[in-house]
């Protein structure tokens, strides 16, 4: 059966979990208000476009994640290239020029997260929390499409302007400081 | 420096060919490389099961601060729902 749309229940069903959804993803209350309010007005725009293919929440967070995407656009242009570059910079730490192994002292080691039945502490998550708020914001918006929405690698290229070469770059510089910063903090 | 021995020294592209194996798709050769790199390196060997754990991780966390409650205020929701009706009215 086709899904309906019902805007005056829209706040009541749905408000909460965009907001959830939203300040995940920007990590800042007014704005992630702001965005759920733009939301709901887009959707009532586009009710006549709706084809009932998917659910009210689907339809409504597909919306959402547009918007998302905008801020990300945003945050990643203008003065969070010196974020960047800040990011890039720590990376020198990592590797050797010459031949890329590993400098010693920031090598790899186990610190306790390699079992896959480990239980994860509340402090942990905290410390994951404040390294992924530490990567720049074109890189966490690359890491979070690709890992926590699944979005396929071209539409992630194609959103945030980046090329599919760069994106791999991304990818794996966001892993490298992610990693570096839980090791460093846990320890 | 050898063929081989870049591949063994680099650790940095060995890092980089598993974040791509874990996202996408590596050719036949780099996965070869992958493989032999990782033969020798203790470093990317912890590197590789953290890479997954981490993932793994990322995404609980994204998951449990979805379910927390996390509830717009009351009187912000109400105003909400005024200003989509006032707009559906317009029409």
């Amino acid at each position: 059966m086709d899904h309906q749309l019902n805007p005056h229940h829209w706040v009541a069903a749905h408000a909460d979990y965009l907001f959830g959804f939203a300040i995940t993803r920007i990590n800042d209350e007014e704005l992630a208000k702001d965005l759920v309010q733009e939301t709901f007005l887009a959707a009532l725009e586009k009710v006549a476009k709706f084809e009932g293919k998917s659910s009210e929440r689907t339809w409504l967070t597909a919306i959402l994640k547009n918007k998302i995407i905008d801020v990300y656009r945003k945050k990643s242009s203008g003065l969070q290239n010196k974020m960047v570059k800040e990011a890039e910079d720590e990376q020198s730490d990592f590797f050797n020029a010459d031949d890329g192994h590993w400098i010693n002292n920031n090598g790899p080691k186990e610190f306790g997260i390699e079992d896959k039945d480990r239980l994860v502490s509340r402090e942990f998550e905290l410390i994951m929390q404040k390294c992924l708020q530490k990567l720049p914001a074109l890189w966490m918006s690359v890491f979070t499409m690709k890992h926590i929405d699944e979005e396929a690698t071209e539409v992630i290229c194609t959103e945030l302007k980046v090329t599919s070469a760069n994106f791999w770059v991304i990818i794996h510089r966001a892993k490298l400081n992610l990693r570096a910063c839980l090791q460093r903090s846990w320890i | 420096m050898s063929y081989l021995k870049r591949i063994i020294y680099n650790c940095k592209q060995a890092t980089f060919l598993i974040e791509k194996r874990s996202l996408g798709k590596i050719t036949f050769r780099e996965a070869f490389e992958l493989r032999v790199h990782l033969v020798g390196c203790s470093f990317c060997r912890i590197y590789k099961k953290q890479s997954r754990v981490i993932n793994e991780m990322v995404q609980e966390l994204f998951r449990s601060s979805m379910q927390a409650d996390r509830k717009l205020d009351d009187n912000f929701k109400k105003e909400l729902q005024v200003r989509i009706e006032e707009e559906l009215n317009k029409n």
